[in-house]
């Protein structure tokens, strides 16, 4: 099997590597680049927690090979807390409104969501459950996923500061 | 599980694409946005021996309305046709059916395309494309040719494409003024596979009577299906809740469903009449 040649942008750095066609972005990502953030649940496109942003567009990596990314750029959870580790206000919400448990699906869910932030507006329950309808999660039971996906959605807004 | 090896091919234009293809088709499967394709490979399901990646090419990526009618290259995500300003003003459905696609994240990379080649009879596109009258662009070395929506579907994950062809354009014709559209489903979890369903579009002229009526199937067997007798039942009459009933009766009278876990056809059957009931009332509401 020929490997190929490829160069992949994730979170700012670019990874180099010859690989098989065959491989997955998600495998990519974990075993090449050794960012374990990306978790990889159903391995066929239903449970969202390998979800991560290609050219700002949430994706499942599951479902795309390796080789498709060459020359894009790519993100994942590790890029949304800041270096010095403060949380990003979406990590920071989740973690306010316990909407995590065991945390294998919250790299997915939050990488699903962060684009639709940067739009600063806020959001009723509705137009999030929609924006989470992508994502898996089986401890939480979703409740505080949502509260915590509104309240980031005002703070990124600025509606608290103004309020 | 992971995919098996493959050879990969990924052109970069469209006509080295059709090389590929008339050199490979036979053991190549054609790989576009991947969203049914990468499961049935990490299942290993599906087994081709080369992969032939059509997201380079990028001539196939456009969307536009010419003399009238939408023309949807094959590669056009389907997150791009549902935003839209120009297909939700003149082809409504789409966005309708759209919606029900899976997720916003399968959405980003399943193509239109994709989605019609794949066939899946469970699948909102193809009812969709074939509600509104579609026609399939294929092309091959050998040259073009333009097929409707009834000869392009075959059966179950089946088109009439030859192995060297490639779906290339799907041209919408325009809807007459007055035309309300509707696409009703019912699946367990937003974003399943539905169970059964219906895509009408209805034409009425100015005193509210019936000039056009057009009803497609989900489910209902293994081909996208209009249901044409009803279709004509609804012509030069006026919409009440009885007529609706009666027509979603005669478009469900001959369907026989396939049962499985998820419901046994005899529901099915039910379920879709109920589909086309309420598609036919919200489309000429």
């Amino acid at each position: 099997m020929s490997l190929r040649r490829v160069s992949i942008e994730i979170n700012g750095q670019t990874y180099e590597r010859e690989i098989e066609p065959r491989l997955l972005l998600s495998d990519f990502i974990r075993h090449e680049a050794g960012l374990t953030g990306t978790h990889v649940g159903c391995e066929h496109g239903v449970c969202g927690a390998c979800t991560v942003q290609m050219d700002r567009e949430p994706v499942r990596s599951c479902l795309m090979l390796a080789v498709q990314a060459d020359g894009h750029s790519l993100r994942t959870v590790e890029s949304l807390a800041d270096p010095d580790g403060t949380l990003h206000p979406l990590q920071q919400a989740f973690h306010e409104s316990h909407a995590l448990q065991c945390g294998f699906c919250t790299p997915g869910f939050l990488m699903s969501i962060e684009p639709a932030l940067a739009d600063a507006r806020d959001y009723d329950d509705d137009q999030i459950r929609e924006l989470l309808a992508g994502n898996l999660c089986r401890c939480t039971g979703y409740q505080n996923i949502v509260t915590a996906t509104a309240d980031a959605a005002k703070r990124m807004s600025g509606a608290e500061r103004s309020a | 599980m992971k995919p098996p090896p493959f050879e990969y091919k990924d052109p970069r234009s469209l006509d080295e694409t059709l090389a590929v293809l008339a050199e490979n088709g036979e053991d190549g499967k054609v790989l576009a946005g991947g969203q049914s394709l990468v499961p049935l490979l990490n299942f290993r399901l599906a087994q081709p021996s080369v992969i032939i990646d059509v997201n380079r090419v990028e001539e196939l990526s456009y969307l536009r309305r010419g003399d009238g009618k939408l023309r949807i290259g094959a590669l056009c995500r389907q997150a791009r046709l549902e935003q839209s300003p120009v297909a939700r003003e003149g082809w409504g459905l789409l966005g309708d059916a759209l919606k029900l696609v899976a997720h916003p994240q399968i959405r980003n990379r399943g193509t239109v395309g994709g989605s019609a080649a794949h066939a899946d009879p469970a699948a909102e596109l193809p009812v969709a494309l074939a509600c509104l009258d579609a026609r399939f662009k294929a092309r091959s070395s050998r040259g073009d040719r333009v097929l409707e929506a009834r000869d392009f579907f075959v059966t179950h994950l089946t088109t009439a494409l030859e192995p060297d062809e490639l779906l290339v354009e799907v041209e919408v014709p325009p809807l007459p003024e007055g035309t309300g559209h509707a696409f009703e489903e019912y699946s367990r979890r937003h974003g399943d596979f539905a169970l059964g369903g219906a895509a009408v579009l209805y034409t009425t002229n100015g005193d509210g009577s019936c000039t056009d009526a057009r009803i497609a199937l989900l489910g209902a067997a293994d081909t996208p299906l209009r249901a044409t007798e009803a279709e004509a039942e609804l012509k030069g009459k006026q919409l009440t809740e009885d007529l609706a009933a009666e027509a979603a009766r005669i478009a469900t009278r001959d369907i026989e469903p396939t049962g499985d876990i998820h419901g046994s056809g005899s529901y099915r059957k039910r379920l879709i009449e109920a589909m086309v009931r309420r598609a036919l009332l919200k489309a000429a509401a």
